[in-house]
């Protein structure tokens, strides 16, 4: 079955071990090993800042390709932050041209065959989502102070159903880490294991001799067609992770509604 | 019954969220279509809009499939 398990392709294997204390069994001390998650994050970042490097390295005001593309891809977060956020929020530029850029890499190394999928793991995406969340609440407080509560009060609102709304938005803005978080890596999760499942079929279904290969033909169009899907969503997932963040920052900036 | 038994019952019955996500999808599609046809020039300048209403409805259906995958591997 180890060939067919939907789940085994996202096992996190040590590379390089390296334990902090502990006494030697499984589960005590520090466990900082280098593995395929880091590889495949250091890779994603390496690939990123190399390519934006080396492409912007001659610049020209007639564009090479290789630069149009950097530009584009600048452009393209420049236009979301200034929509979501306003000109104030450019500020927060690097940030949400790092996410954005992150978690799409991430996503397009992990449809490539036998790559690791960096942002399957809930421990990943809830750690950006968190830096997100941390970012919107320490500056929100920075720049407005005690005013940034005014968030939770929405303007227009009679006093007399205050009581209601004012917890309803708290809970809304409490759980806004887990829902970036669990967005992100549940997509990818899904894609990952439905694309696994479906390749299982052509499998298990041409081991049934020759009407078997014929008819395992449904599952390898179904299987080409999801691998489109899936490189669809992780651009999407990465596009909607970026606007939301954008859009955290726009009431970390702007609190009042 | 047994615990084996209910864990699949379980998430068979978790995946009928994703009916509410197939509903909600298939609402932000049909009403994108609809006002497409209506006034098609401004009909691009939505498709980014288009795109993040899909993905935040899609989220839902997604999240009750995780239900029933923890339910299967998990719990």
């Amino acid at each position: 079955m180890a060939g067919t398990d939907p789940i085994h392709q996202f096992v996190i294997e040590d590379m390089f071990p390296i334990h902090l204390g502990g006494d030697g069994t499984a589960g005590s001390g520090l466990n900082l090993s280098f593995t395929n998650s880091s590889l495949f994050m250091v890779a994603t970042v390496a690939v990123i800042s190399l390519y934006l490097i080396l492409s912007t390295a001659s610049k020209r005001v007639v564009p090479s390709r290789a630069q149009l593309l950097s530009e584009m891809t600048y452009e393209f977060v420049a236009n979301m932050v200034r929509s979501a956020a306003g000109t104030a929020g450019m500020k927060f530029f690097p940030l949400v041209f790092c996410l954005f850029t992150f978690i799409f890499v991430a996503n397009m190394f992990g449809m490539v065959p036998y790559f690791f999928t960096v942002t399957s793991h809930i421990i990943v995406t809830f750690a950006l989502s968190m830096l997100v969340f941390l970012t919107v609440v320490i500056y929100g407080f920075m720049k407005n102070g005690p005013k940034f509560l005014k968030l939770f009060v929405p303007s227009g609102v009679p006093g007399y159903i205050l009581p209601i709304v004012a917890p309803i938005e708290f809970i809304s803005f409490m759980s806004r880490p887990i829902s970036l978080s669990v967005r992100l890596f549940g997509n990818i999760l899904a894609g990952h294991i439905t694309l696994k499942v479906f390749t299982g079929f052509i499998v298990t279904m041409s081991s049934l001799g020759f009407l078997g290969i014929l008819g395992s033909a449904l599952p390898l169009i179904m299987a080409v067609a999801l691998t489109g899907l899936e490189f669809l969503v992780g651009a999407v997932q990465a596009y909607v992770f970026a606007v939301l963040t954008c859009m955290y920052l726009n009431d970390a900036i702007h609190p009042s509604h | 019954m047994e615990a084996e038994a209910a864990k699949y019952i379980g998430a068979g019955i978790a995946c009928f969220g994703m009916a509410g996500a197939a509903i909600g999808v298939a609402n932000i599609f049909g009403n994108f279509l609809s006002g497409a046809l209506r006034n098609p020039s401004a009909a691009p300048s939505q498709f980014s809009n288009l795109i993040f209403g899909f993905a935040v409805t899609e989220a839902l259906g997604i999240f009750s499939f995780l239900v029933a995958l923890i339910l299967l591997f998990v719990v």
